[in-house]
């Protein structure tokens, strides 16, 4: 199982994501963003940072690299993404996401251990989870607000592509708590908090950002 | 020599923090004419000579494609002296 | 303006030039002309003014910086010494870590955001010009009081340019300091340590070898960025009431440096580079001079072939140019390609500007025109070096024979209340107002990070072989007592290593004190630099590197003298860390080290608005000693935490919260056990089966140990005094958010 993790100028998490890919059981594969070529993965992680600085708007200009290209169309086939923090970012500025993330409500940064609920665990992403189950991970951005107008977001809730919620206070502003979504296929996830960080106890507050990159393991596996 | 001009701002259904956050720091400096503040972006580009329709119609794709995000912005392109 | 070269120079010896306007001193001025047996061009006057400014030459730190030196402890470990950018040290496995703390004080009063953001930066590039991938950041803030005005105009912007170009860099913030008092207002300090990690075969030293060797400059391109802050801003304080200075400040680009980290780091992998420096304060004045002095002597640079974002400027200002995410690297011919496709795939601009020659001279052409001539040492090494007089000021002998005069709480509702304010005084709450706006997780390999003693990274994730840092200082002790306050600074530092585990392994230090040409500052800076490397020898820690800060004062007010240490240590697996504090009930806590009446210069006496008496005397034989019962106790211990600012009212606070679990605690002094700030003490806390192993080791290691209390339940109780873990938070975690937003 191969799993791509894209690097665009910037990219910051990258090497994190490819660890929580090798814990999960896959093999990580680094992908630059320059090239168009996606190494016959299984797979593709955005992972998090400030690619291009965050210039423009966050992944603008990322959206834009020769290897999105092949992820777009790749997706479009059914080839699981994910996209997380910066990534989920990359994702909306791509279409492949319906919104948009904007600046924190309070415009500070916020790195906190975050608790989400995974809504949805019917995606390759997370079907290593219960539904409904509470986990904690850091959140860590300061464009995390997802934005959407009334008709997509209820399309998302009808739809039951919110795919994570926050629990308790709102850290960001984002709609309906919204922490992540997928696609109407359901094999594009966004998510902003990030899992790569949680994956031991001594490194994050948990080890439950662990099933993301498990899920995607027995996902392949059918 | 004239340019193009392109302001961007969110669309009015979106939250907008910096706004906020202007609006409420003018009082504290001793202006109390706003009712509200939104802010946005505006970009400046210079071609050669005057611009031209054409242009101006290539502007609007690039404005709908790259300058803005459709999702939560709204642009106006124009021509300032 | 007509060019000024080196021709003309011969030719016009009369001419006169603006030297007082740029910083330079009359006799200065002479040895100019003396060192080159004519006037400078007005490039290379430039040059001088800005290297020979205190922050670049350490004109007034020398003398007494030489002790560091002299009485440097022997240490193995030690693989590159005070004098290069950031020193290193051997941790072993073959790794080498570089670390190194500096100031960026007066920027970050003119303009917070980007002053603290650029302090970043330039540290990080220190770091990196090492050879080393930068690993995680520290930033030690002081300001004015929390409810100054000044203050929220400061700190909040201070905090986010900090956050803003450290989170964007992609550097974990693993710790740091914030503190008020009242001698900051008008000269805050951001003070940033930055730590990275390389293999031994990787260190880079900034050195020009080899004639034909070629002189790159990459990164960013070169604009009007804080023309003449060094030198003029560093060395200037601020008129009291006056309308500020603002030059050009230095305007910072994350995303450009993460971009040169990562295609620098790749240059080195494929080791194409001989010699390289980053391009900090001075900008090229210093890079150019610095390599060249570093190497066989020669250089010959083009620097009409620098990239400007700024046509318009003149060689002078492209010469004192502060613009940021620039480097300068020494390339060999045969490499020069590789280098230049490196730069190509991230997009980093490079140009060849110079090369390396025989003889012993820096010579700057503009267009073909020769504007610079210099021996390159007298700029970068054989500036000015001045012994300015120094005197004990009169304060001292006062504030020492006076007492601490401070009410003393009893009986449980004045201890209850005694408690609760201290949690609540803004240099003791919880700073997560602060620390949020940080990320801790990036590199996934944090171990420990604020609110903990000290921050810990891991190194290698087969072996877990970690370090730990740590940044402490206390002015008020300086202030009582610089000599040994500074001595109490190292081993508080050193102490807070070892809770976690890790030993102490070497020091950098930020020296920030008032203004040299006031003799009592001079005193108090000498005083504190005496006790650090008499500490350092004593405790066999070697200085490996540092900053020094002068001319922090506003008029004729100096701030407090503060040096800041920061102590590095070596963990071999950090899957044993002892953490800061306990999740289990049923736990025995204890107190090593033993308490005296030490309120002068305590939290509780500043809160009272006291800042008398005599320091505590660091006795560094004992800490040492508890030092090594720490990390033999580590096997067994399920908290250690290290009792400061605050003392041990402070230091239970902390613990309670951590994980929410209370304490009951039996003291038979309240008062002055709780508020008391006697050096050298740590709250362990251990399972009860361990105890008469715990008073074996204090035996072992002859340190005071006494019985506090049992963990468990939800409040603190100290005697009768019922203090809810509700009751507390709510003071501990409500100041900063009611101060700041």
């Amino acid at each position: 199982m191969r799993v791509g993790v894209i690097t665009f100028p910037g990219t910051l998490d990258d090497r994190d994501a490819a660890r929580a890919v090798v814990a999960g059981g896959s093999e990580a594969v680094s992908l630059w963003h320059a090239d168009a070529d996606l190494k016959s993965v299984d797979a593709v992680i955005l992972p998090g940072g400030f690619s291009y600085g965050d210039y423009l708007r966050c992944g603008a200009i990322s959206r834009f690299a020769p290897v999105m290209q092949l992820v777009i169309e790749a997706a479009g086939k059914g080839m699981p993404v994910l996209g997380i923090c910066n990534g989920f970012q990359v994702l909306c500025e791509s279409h492949l996401l319906p919104g948009a993330l904007t600046r924190n409500s309070d415009l500070h940064f916020l790195c906190r251990d975050q608790e989400i609920e995974i809504v949805n665990n019917t995606t390759p992403w997370t079907s290593s989870y219960k539904a409904g189950e509470k986990i904690v991970i850091p959140l860590k951005n300061g464009e995390g607000s997802f934005q959407c107008d009334d008709t997509t977001l209820a399309e998302l809730e009808g739809e039951g592509r919110v795919i994570a919620r926050y629990v308790g206070q709102n850290p960001n502003g984002s709609r309906n708590l919204i922490a992540g979504i997928t696609n109407a296929r359901g094999n594009v996830v966004g998510l902003m908090p990030h899992p790569e960080h949680a994956i031991d106890e001594l490194t994050g507050p948990s080890a439950q950002g662990l099933g993301f990159f498990t899920s995607i393991l027995h996902a392949m596996a059918k | 020599m004239a340019k193009i001009v392109v302001d961007v701002m969110l669309k009015p259904e979106i939250l907008d923090p910096q706004g906020n956050a202007v609006a409420s720091a003018l009082p504290r400096l001793g202006f109390s004419f706003a009712k509200s503040v939104r802010q946005g972006k505006r970009f400046e580009i210079e071609v050669e000579g005057e611009p031209t329709a054409a242009q101006l119609a290539e502007v609007e794709k690039a404005a709908e494609v790259l300058l803005s995000n459709p999702v939560i912005e709204n642009y106006v392109v124009r021509v300032e002296k | 303006m007509a060019l000024d070269t080196v021709a003309i120079a011969q030719s016009s010896p009369d001419n006169v030039q603006p030297f007082a306007e740029l910083g330079l001193k009359a006799d200065e001025y002479a040895r100019i002309k003396e060192i080159l047996g004519r006037r400078p061009t007005s490039s290379e006057l430039a040059m001088y003014s800005v290297m020979w400014s205190e922050h670049c030459s350490y004109k007034s730190s020398k003398t007494h910086l030489k002790q560091f030196g002299e009485k440097a402890p022997k240490s193995d470990a030690l693989l590159v010494g005070i004098g290069e950018n950031a020193g290193v040290v051997d941790v072993g496995q073959g790794y080498a870590v570089t670390f190194k703390i500096e100031s960026h004080n007066h920027p970050s009063f003119i303009e917070p955001y980007q002053g603290a953001a650029t302090g970043i930066g330039g540290i990080v590039r220190d770091i990196l010009t090492m050879g080393a991938r930068p690993i995680a950041v520290m930033d030690p803030l002081r300001f004015g009081p929390a409810d100054a005005p000044d203050t929220r105009r400061v700190l909040p912007g201070i905090v986010a340019g900090v956050g803003g170009y450290g989170n964007c860099l992609g550097l974990p913030n693993i710790g740091g300091e914030v503190v008020f008092d009242e001698t900051y207002i008008g000269n805050p300090l951001v003070n940033a340590l930055c730590v990275g990690v390389m293999k031994h075969s990787d260190i880079k030293l900034a050195k020009a070898a080899g004639a034909g060797n070629l002189v790159v400059l990459y990164g960013a391109k070169t604009g009007g960025d804080g023309i003449g802050g060094v030198s003029v801003l560093a060395s200037e304080t601020f008129g009291a009431g006056g309308s500020t200075k603002r030059p050009s400040v230095q305007v910072g680009d994350p995303f450009v440096e993460k971009v040169l980290i990562e295609c620098s780091l790749e240059i080195f992998a494929e080791d194409l580079v001989i010699g390289i420096q980053d391009l900090g304060g001075a900008g090229l004045s210093c890079a150019t001079s610095e390599l060249a002095s570093g190497g066989s002597g020669g250089m010959k640079v083009a620097l009409d072939k620098v990239p400007l974002r700024d046509p318009s400027l003149s060689p002078e200002e492209i010469l004192m140019s502060e613009s940021q995410e620039r480097m300068c690297a020494i390339v060999e011919p045969s490499k020069i390609a590789r280098f230049l496709e490196i730069c190509k795939k991230w997009d980093v601009t490079v140009t060849v500007i110079g090369e390396v020659t025989d003889g012993d001279r820096l010579e700057i052409t503009w267009n073909g025109e020769v504007i610079v001539n210099v021996p390159p040492r007298t700029v970068a090494h054989e500036g000015p070096v001045y012994n300015r007089p120094l005197a004990q000021p009169a304060y001292i002998d006062q504030v020492n024979s006076q007492k601490v005069n401070v009410p003393m709480p009893s009986g449980a509702f004045e201890i209850k209340a005694a408690v609760l304010k201290l949690a609540g005084a803004p240099n003791l709450a919880d700073k997560s107002w602060v620390t949020a706006q940080y990320d801790k997780y990036v590199q996934g390999n944090t171990i420990q990070a604020q609110p903990d003693d000290s921050g810990m990274v891991r190194l290698d994730e087969k072996t877990h072989l970690g370090v730990a840092i740590s940044t402490d200082a206390n002015a008020n002790w300086s202030y009582l007592n610089p000599y040994q306050g500074a001595k109490l600074a190292l081993a508080e530092a050193a102490r807070n290593i070892a809770t976690a585990g890790a030993r102490p392994l070497a020091v950098t230090n930020c020296l920030n004190f008032g203004s040299p040409e006031d003799p009592g500052v001079m005193w108090q800076f000498a005083e504190s630099v005496r006790g650090l490397a008499d500490g350092c020898l004593e405790m066999g820690l070697p200085v490996t590197g540092g900053n020094v800060s002068f001319y922090n004062q506003t008029g004729a007010v100096a701030i407090l003298p503060t040096p800041v240490i920061g102590v590095l240590g070596v963990i071999q697996d950090v899957r044993k860390r002892t953490p800061m504090s306990y999740k289990s009930s049923g736990l025995e806590l204890f107190l090593l080290g033993e308490t005296q009446e030490d309120l002068a210069g305590s939290e509780w006496a500043f809160l009272h608005g006291q800042r008398v008496g005599q320091s505590p005397d660091a006795d560094l034989a004992r800490e040492m000693r508890l030092i090594e019962l720490l990390l033999e106790g580590n096997a067994f211990f399920n908290a250690a935490h290290d009792l400061s600012q605050g003392g041990l009212s402070a230091g239970l606070t902390e613990m309670v919260l951590r994980h929410n679990v209370g304490a009951t605690i039996s003291l038979s002094n309240p008062a002055i056990e709780l508020l008391s700030e006697t050096p050298g003490r740590v709250i362990v806390a251990i399972e009860a089966s361990k105890a008469s192993q715990l008073q074996a080791l204090a035996t072992k290691y002859s340190i005071a140990i006494s019985k506090l209390g049992t963990t468990g339940g939800e409040s603190l109780t100290i005697n009768d005094a019922v203090i809810s873990l509700d009751e507390l938070r709510t003071a501990h975690t409500s100041t900063f958010p009611r101060l700041f937003g």
